[in-house]
């Protein structure tokens, strides 16, 4: 097994153990660490198939920087939305959710 | 200026105007008037010459910096992308200039209006132009990205508890649909090499990787889309916004999610996706007109009421899958024309009727809809403009709503699924049970209702009702818009 | 298929719709004060209407014709045109109008809402306008809908909880007979295109493959149509609906919705299949029977009924069978007293209708006995009321006799002798009906005061309100003793029906 395709191994696993961890937790802040640590298992998947075979492809890796910013921006706004949350509600989780 | 020159600024206006208001957050409030009404005009300006410029010159592309496909990114508008930049440009700015208004009203109240509305209200618009005009499946995560951010982001601004809740649920929805969605991308570039979108309807095949990909696509912007039973998040989202931001996001903001799914099946990969899995998308469409109508028909406040009907008129989009796939070319084509007439009769009237509830909501001071009693009196324009947009939403004639119903029947008939049919017509009537209850509540004369109701700004009434009545018109002349719209797409590659 | 086409004259049918649909809008927005302004707006409308029409029938009956017509959707076109059929029910609709819009006018002085009011009943007729100007289904089914919507504020008008309640029902079975109606449209449309009205039918060569469902499409068209008329058991709204104020149930009864799903299924039956073609499909025998149900049952639960305008509304369901019948009888006599009698019903029940209001307006009057001795308070009213009734019984020489006779000799032509026996059964029940409260207009004393009584000087009643109860009873007697003037109702009946058979 080449390298690349161990990357996209190890982030389809990185994804299924994220989602997992999504769907279970109730605490919002878990939720989020998991949807990043999803988001690291896709750009893991996403470079590693593409090269697998055929050599570094500057393509997937420009996709993973945007990505990258992306998922960050995502991330501060969650924090921020959170934060409020707490302020305002005192509790870490949604309602509907139940408490965690 | 050729269509093709026009592309770039598409994006760039909003986004300049997003910096700009960022900028000017501290200025008086007149400045940012003049600026923003000013951004208005240019934006449906640049909207209606790219119209004009695509409907002359055909398909327009732009690679931007230069750099072609697949390294570079290219923006692309044919008849189906213009009308949406279009729609996109006149929804917007109806919703931008009711905020105005209503900022204002509220400064004369002593009240105070949110802080960072209008960046997020020109991002939104950058997104969604960004959406329309994406030629390769990247851009399209990019632009969905941004649009669930600043989506999310106008929730947040209510600032209560409730908004703060349906917001941070509205984002995990929106983050683990475009995961879904990007992990179908890295499927997509890893089988192909490219995420162009006119390359890889060349090069796709039917292989397990390919429908793999397409599988996760698809259920990450069904989440996007709020298809029942992933709906969860819409309703509370779209029900607690800012009135303004409701009616742009049932309008606009679902349907970015579901124009790409289009283009994925239709533009992308009509030979990969099966007969069985657009069934299964239409039962769940079937699922949201029944169940979301019911939930509108037993809401007690009147926004959520609209809200549950955004969930149930999303379910006839996903009716058109199994009226398009696997049928014949005929039915396939109306149900085509059907169902993007819907898009753009829907986001008019639906517009309208978050707007036209907010005023009511307004005057009344309270959101029930049992509270609307008398009403009926004292807002006759509100209410007339609710109801010209509930025809279109029941699918009554003459409107937008009742010619892309008609067209979807059309397609039932023709493809010999009459399932479709009922579920259409079942539709129609729950969504008349919801509008006429507001109605038979707003009718209601109550003895000593003289004074408790506030006066509202008039130029709300004319938002509304300019969109409502564009709702209507559309139904007595659609046939050059869909002439337009369809034109080139590969669905209808068998009529024309 | 595209965009403006055909003739000159085009715009007459869109002035005609513009005539009220523009004064509609207007209307909503006027302030509530404006009362002048907008009496001013709703005369002038309806005499502009009225002259429109009156210029459009003289001319069709010379053989023109006139028509819109311009793409709507893939494959459907917006049609309208003015053919002699059209103007059949333009013609009574515009003239009806102008004596409702006066009533009406006279009837809610001082009554709150009453922009919204108008503004509901001017869209109200330029839906039947449309109905009455449509040239194809798709247009037909567009006017037939917006109909609904726009006398559903009109219904509701008093916005009290009965009212309420009774709007619910009008909706419900309404909006249900429309998407009745839109199934049966939409699958005529897959079988057979876009079906403009023509005057012999347009289906005749389908009849060899498609049979099956185009009996369907029939019993869809005629199930969504039968709730606007009232067929049984599809009636259920209409006595519901008596809570409206008294102009509106006279446009419920008579100019606009009754009519407009009798004239719908006029136009099923000759223009889109053909009267002919409807019979090699059997299809007028079982709408004969359900037309004759109707008419007896109708006037079966008349005679119960204890209110005045219940018993009218129930006269109403009996009452507009008539047409469904008369079409159903192959042959041109039935023809000929079926779309007579769409027009003298609309003559003779406005002016029932008219003054059940003026009585209740004035005396207060809301019941059957407390009638005793009104035709002394209220005279000109009275004689009215008593033209109405025996019109409606049949009694030669007013309306009512002439399509009645048609009728007969209708049945015979169309070997169904027993209707015959309908005929007679219903003027009967009509008499049982109709004879008891003129006799206590004018042979019984006044019992007590007046529940409610309203002066209104030397007149009996106001002027608004008397004139066109008078007047439309002027001409009940005059569309039964001029009948054989040109451009009489029977007249007029007699110039379509010789276009809607071949031979």
């Amino acid at each position: 097994m080449s390298a690349d395709r161990l990357y996209a191994y190890v982030g389809a696993v990185l994804v299924a153990l994220a989602l997992y961890a999504f769907l279970v937790h109730t605490h919002v802040l878990r939720r989020l660490l998991a949807f990043n640590v999803m988001g690291g298992g896709t750009f893991l998947i996403l470079v590693g198939l593409a090269q697998d075979g055929r050599g570094p492809d500057p393509v997937p890796q420009a996709l993973v920087l945007t990505g990258i910013v992306v998922a960050v921006s995502a991330t501060a706004l969650a924090i921020i939305l959170l934060r409020r949350w707490f302020a305002t509600s005192q509790t870490t989780s949604l309602p509907e959710d139940g408490s965690s | 200026m050729s269509a093709q020159s026009l592309l770039p600024w598409m994006l760039m206006v909003p986004l300049s105007w997003a910096t700009l208001m960022v900028l000017l957050a501290q200025q008086r409030d007149a400045i940012t008037r003049v600026v923003n009404v000013v951004g208005a005009l240019v934006l449906v300006g640049l909207s209606v010459a790219l119209y004009a410029g695509v409907a002359q010159e055909g398909l327009a592309v732009h690679a931007l910096g230069g750099w072609s496909a697949p390294l570079g990114i290219a923006l692309r508008a044919d008849g189906l992308a213009a009308t949406l930049v279009v729609l996109t440009a006149v929804v917007s700015s109806a919703c931008g200039l009711y905020a105005m208004t209503s900022e204002r009203a509220a400064r004369t109240n002593g009240k105070s209006a949110p802080r960072y509305f209008w960046p997020l209200f020109w991002l939104l618009i950058t997104a969604l132009n960004g959406i329309w005009l994406a030629g390769d499946l990247f851009n399209l995560y990019v632009g969905l990205e941004l649009l669930g951010l600043s989506a999310v982001g106008l929730v947040a601004l209510g600032g209560s508890e409730a908004s703060l809740s349906s917001a941070l649920r509205y984002l995990m929805a929106a983050l683990l649909g475009s995961l879904a969605y990007l992990l179908g991308v890295a499927l997509m570039y890893a089988a192909y090499g490219t995420l162009a979108l006119p390359e890889l309807a060349e090069l796709i095949t039917r292989e397990p990787m390919t429908q793999l990909a397409i599988a996760l696509m698809t259920v990450g912007l069904c989440l996007k889309t709020a298809l029942f039973p992933l709906h969860g998040w819409l309703p509370p989202a779209h029900g607690v916004a800012l009135t303004p931001v409701s009616a742009m996001l049932s309008a606009l903001v679902v349907k970015g999610s579901f124009y790409i799914l289009f283009r994925l099946w239709f533009e992308v990969a009509p030979d990969v996706v099966t007969p069985l899995a657009a069934q299964g998308l239409g039962i769940l469409g079937a699922g949201a007109v029944l169940w979301g109508g019911w939930q509108a028909l037993r809401e007690s406040s009147l926004k959520m009421l609209v809200a549950h009907s955004t969930v149930a008129q999303l379910g006839y989009l996903f009716i058109f899958f199994p009226l398009a796939v696997g049928t014949g070319a005929t039915a396939a084509a109306l149900a085509t024309q059907g169902m993007l007439l819907h898009v753009v009769a829907h986001a008019l009237a639906k517009s309208a009727m978050f707007l036209a509830s907010g005023t009511l909501i307004a005057s009344v001071g309270r959101g029930g809809v049992a509270d609307l009693a008398g009403v009926g009196r004292h807002m006759p324009m509100s209410l007339f403009a609710f109801g010209l947009a509930g025809v279109s939403l029941m699918g009554l004639p003459p409107s937008g709503g009742f010619n892309a119903k008609w067209l979807l029947l059309q397609s039932a008939l023709a493809s010999g699924q009459w399932f479709w049919l009922l579920v259409l017509l079942g539709g129609g009537l729950l969504t008349a049970g919801y509008v006429f209850r507001v109605f038979r509540e707003s009718f209601l004369e109550s003895p000593d209702d003289a004074g408790q109701f506030t006066k509202t700004p008039r130029a709300y009434d004319l938002f509304a009702l300019t969109l409502a009545a564009m709702s209507v018109a559309l139904g007595l002349a659609s046939r050059a818009p869909l002439r337009f719209m369809t034109n080139g797409l590969a669905v209808m590659a068998g009529v024309q | 298929m595209n965009t403006f086409a055909t003739g000159s004259g085009w715009w007459l049918p869109l002035a005609v719709l513009g005539s009220s649909l523009v004064p509609a809008l207007v209307i909503m927005l006027l302030s509530e004060q404006r009362q002048r302004t907008r009496t001013a707006l709703n005369l002038s409308a309806a005499l502009i209407k009225l002259s429109l029409v009156a210029y459009m029938t003289w001319s069709v009956a010379r053989g023109n014709s006139y028509e819109l017509r311009f793409g709507m959707l893939p494959g459907v076109d917006f049609v309208l045109r003015a053919d002699a059929m059209a103007m059949l029910f333009a013609g009574l609709s515009a003239v009806l109008w102008l004596f409702t819009t006066i009533y009406a006018i006279g009837y809610l002085e001082g009554s709150p809402n009453r922009s919204r009011f108008f503004g509901f009943f001017s869209l109200c007729v330029a839906s039947t306008m449309g109905i009455a100007l449509a040239g194809n289904l798709v247009t037909f089914l567009v006017f037939y809908e917006l109909l609904t919507l726009s006398t559903y504020p009109l219904v509701v008008h008093r916005g009290t909880p009965k009212a309420l309640k009774a709007g619910r029902t009008y909706l419900r079975y309404t909006i249900g007979g429309g998407a009745v109606l839109l199934t049966g449209v939409a699958l005529l449309s897959m079988i057979a295109g876009d079906v403009s009205f023509a005057d012999t039918g347009a289906l005749v060569n389908l009849i060899a493959q498609d049979s099956a469902l185009l009996r369907v499409a029939f019993w869809l068209l005629i199930a969504g149509l039968g709730v606007k008329a009232a067929l049984v058991p599809l009636h259920g709204w209409l006595p519901v609906a008596m809570v409206a104020p008294a102009p509106v149930s006279a446009l419920l009864h008579a100019v606009a919705v009754v009519k407009a799903g009798a004239f719908g299924i006029v136009r099923v039956v000759y223009n889109v299949y053909g009267v002919e073609t409807a019979q090699l499909l059997g299809l007028l025998f079982p709408l004969a029977v359900l037309a004759s149900t109707t008419i007896v049952w109708g006037s079966m639960r008349a005679l119960f009924q204890t209110e005045i305008k219940k018993r009218l509304a129930y006269s109403t369901v009996s009452q507009v069978s008539y047409i469904a019948l008369g079409i159903a009888l192959f042959g041109p006599w039935g023809t000929i007293g079926g779309l007579a009698h769409l027009l003298h019903q609309g003559l003779m029940k406005i002016t029932l209708f008219f003054c059940a209001g003026n009585y209740a307006e004035t005396l207060g009057i809301h019941d059957i006995d407390e009638l005793d001795g009104a035709g002394r308070r209220m005279p000109a009213t009275s004689v009215a009321f008593t033209i109405g009734a025996f019109g409606m019984i049949g009694v030669p020489p007013l309306a009512g006799f002439v399509s009645k006779w048609y009728l007969g000799l209708g049945a015979l032509e169309a070997g169904m002798p027993w209707v015959l026996g309908v005929l007679v059964l219903s003027s009967l029940l009509n008499a049982a009906y109709f004879l008891p409260i003129v006799h206590r207009l004018w042979f019984r004393p006044q019992a007590g005061p007046w529940p409610d009584e309203r002066s209104f000087g030397k007149h009996e009643t106001s002027r608004w309100l008397l004139m066109p109860a008078v007047a439309t009873a002027v001409f009940t007697v005059g569309a039964g003793v001029l009948a054989n003037l040109p451009y009489s109702p029977l007249r007029w009946a007699m110039l379509v029906s010789v276009r809607v058979y071949t031979q």
